[in-house]
């Protein structure tokens, strides 16, 4: 197909060459933060259609994040075996809807499947997606910045505060989500290579949604939106129709990487809701280049998994501020655009010819 | 048959500035008409009127007899009213064949999910859609032009993307706002051959102009505005003897 799927297998050979090597080397450890590193990639990777081709920032992604991943813990960790409609729970146990089991004392426990509850995670992430963009889509410049940024807000204080939600702890014990043929979602050292796979996965076939979807007449609907509003409304498209399906396909990436990553790592906290994570979404999409996939991709890979190892100590968000700002000023193409390089060069000939 | 356009009693203000007022006229079904008048006399206004990009204050626009007022301007779009526009808006960021692709974009359904997934149906209507587009590219003359970076073009080529982009929505209706606007004399006379080209396809044209020897030569009929106010129509060699027209152009010394 003249070369449209390279970049997307030379992503998976890096990923299986990276696994290899940790294999070899005795580093296995490094997998479970690249793991991370793919579902936070996820988000990014929905960011990135939504600013470099709709031309709307979100800082409200955390918040989606979020929401999908406190749904998914929520409705998993809820025990219904001590619930008024016994029947019903025996009914959809039969239809394995609900899936029995025991805690730590040995205490009965009947608890959502991990598949109804993603879905209704998705589903209702995309719900309030549907229901923040309405209002703000018929206005321009920064107001979808700032609407979103208000609901982040939300979010953070909503399950910050929220006693069911577990408040500053957060919720834990979330339990393995599996998804047949043994693949299962966990954290248990036995599965790392095949959640590191899984969720590398994941972002691969995002990013080839994405790359289908801009090869479309939707994603040329999308360009033509990006280049000039007026005219796309001239040739008939429904620009805000167009702009809120991106909207609501972003937040459901995000959503989705949320409730997978909370079965990973077993549990949920209020820093993943919080304003700074959404900062950070964005800042790694301008590292990588707005509409720039692969420079994206690269970027979360490479600055997700530093700040997961703890590389930046505690100065971690001031790490993704600063870099939001350094981008803004010296390179708003991004670190990976041609203009970037073009410019540097020229930087470096001015100072050599001095 | 009725007038495939008709604008009833159009009115806008912007503050107190009253840009179109009480403004009537008919356009009949492959005629082409032109909307002449001194700058500031409304033209645009009332083009982006017709063409919903603005909302009218009061009055009505019909479009083969059916009510198309306060349309927002992707539905009039879709109704069969193509436009290019004054300050050229093409997509800069796509290339040539792909700007006159979106121009066929109504005339395919191929959503956001299809293309993501590439379902089997889209790939036959995105071969129709870029023939149809390689097929007005030659119809103007620009098929060389079909690969390279729409904002990369000389001005004149920039025009006949525009025109063949506005021709990919096969609309019944055209609006050409200034379309001799920043050409040279070559260019605009190549123009008046493009839009009776245009014509003899059958599509009705309705075009905002200041080179008075496009319009004399093209038009069929003419509409002249003054301060927002509709002061003549008629047929060019009419409207060039009209005395209100002359007065507004030359000054009362001439009428």
């Amino acid at each position: 197909m003249r070369g449209r799927y390279t970049p997307l297998l030379i992503l998976l050979g890096l990923v299986v060459g990276i696994q290899l090597a940790t294999a070899v080397t005795g580093t296995a450890y490094f997998l479970t933060q690249l793991t991370m590193t793919a579902y936070y990639t996820l988000v990014v990777v929905g960011l990135c259609i939504l600013m470099g081709y709709a031309g709307q920032i979100s800082l409200g992604h955390a918040g989606f994040f979020a929401i999908g991943g406190y749904t998914s813990a929520y409705l998993t960790t809820l025990n219904l075996a001590s619930g008024t409609h016994p029947s019903a729970v025996a009914l959809l146990m039969r239809c394995g809807l609900i899936v029995p089991g025991h805690n730590l004392y040995g205490a009965e426990l009947a608890r959502l499947h991990p598949g109804v509850a993603f879905l209704a995670a998705v589903a209702l992430t995309a719900g309030i997606a549907v229901i923040i963009v309405i209002p703000v889509l018929r206005l321009k410049g920064h107001y979808l910045a700032m609407a979103t940024l208000g609901f982040g807000l939300i979010v953070y204080r909503v399950v910050l505060g929220t006693a069911g939600l577990g408040a500053a702890d957060g919720l834990s014990d979330v339990p393995a989500f599996t998804l047949g043929a043994g693949i299962t979602v966990t954290g248990g050292a036995g599965f790392r290579v095949v959640n590191y796979y899984v969720a590398w996965c994941l972002v691969s076939l995002g990013a080839l949604l994405v790359l289908n979807l801009m090869q479309s007449r939707a994603g040329r609907a999308l360009a033509a939106i990006h280049g000039n509003e007026a005219a796309a409304q001239a040739m008939g498209i429904d620009t805000a129709a167009y702009k809120l399906r991106l909207f609501v396909f972003s937040a459901i990436l995000a959503a989705a990487a949320g409730a997978l990553l909370t079965h990973y790592t077993g549990g949920i906290g209020p820093s993943e809701a919080g304003v700074m994570k959404s900062v950070r979404y964005v800042a790694i999409v301008a590292v990588g280049g707005m509409a720039n996939l692969w420079g994206t991709i690269v970027a979360s890979a490479i600055l997700n998994f530093l700040s997961l190892r703890g590389y930046f100590g505690i100065y971690d968000d001031a790490v993704f501020g600063g870099i939001l700002v350094f981008m803004m000023l010296f390179a708003p193409q991004g670190l990976m655009a041609r203009e970037t390089f073009a410019g540097l060069i020229a930087w470096v000939r001015r100072k050599g010819g001095e | 048959m009725s007038p495939l356009l008709q604008v009833r009693q159009l009115n806008r203000r912007f503050g107190g500035l009253q840009a179109v007022k009480n403004v009537c006229f008919d356009v009949r079904r492959h005629q082409i008409k032109a909307v002449i008048g001194p700058n500031g006399a409304g033209k645009t206004t009332l083009f982006n009127l017709i063409a919903g990009s603005l909302p009218a204050d009061e009055g009505e626009v019909l479009f083969d007899g059916r009510s198309i007022s306060n349309w927002p301007a992707h539905r009039v779009a879709g109704a069969g009213i193509a436009r290019t526009f004054q300050n050229i808006k093409l997509f800069g960021n796509l290339t040539v064949l792909e700007n006159v692709m979106v121009g066929c974009h109504i005339r395919a359904r191929a959503g956001m999910l299809a293309g993501m997934f590439r379902a089997p149906h889209t790939r036959a209507e995105e071969a129709r859609i870029r023939t149809r587009a390689c097929e007005l590219l030659d119809l103007l003359g620009i098929a060389d032009l079909a690969d390279r970076p729409a904002g990369a073009l000389a001005f004149g080529q920039q025009r006949a993307v525009e025109f063949a982009r506005a021709l990919g929505l096969d609309p019944s209706l055209l609006l050409l706002d200034e379309p001799a606007a920043g050409l040279n004399i070559h260019e605009t006379a190549q123009l008046g051959e493009i839009i009776r080209k245009i014509r003899a396809l059958q599509i009705t044209i309705l075009l905002v102009e200041h080179d008075m020897s496009l319009v004399m030569d093209i038009s069929d009929e003419i509409v002249v505005l003054s301060f927002g106010e509709k002061i003549a129509e008629g047929r060019p060699a009419e409207i060039q003897r009209h005395p209100d027209v002359i007065r507004v152009y030359l000054g009362d010394d001439h009428a």
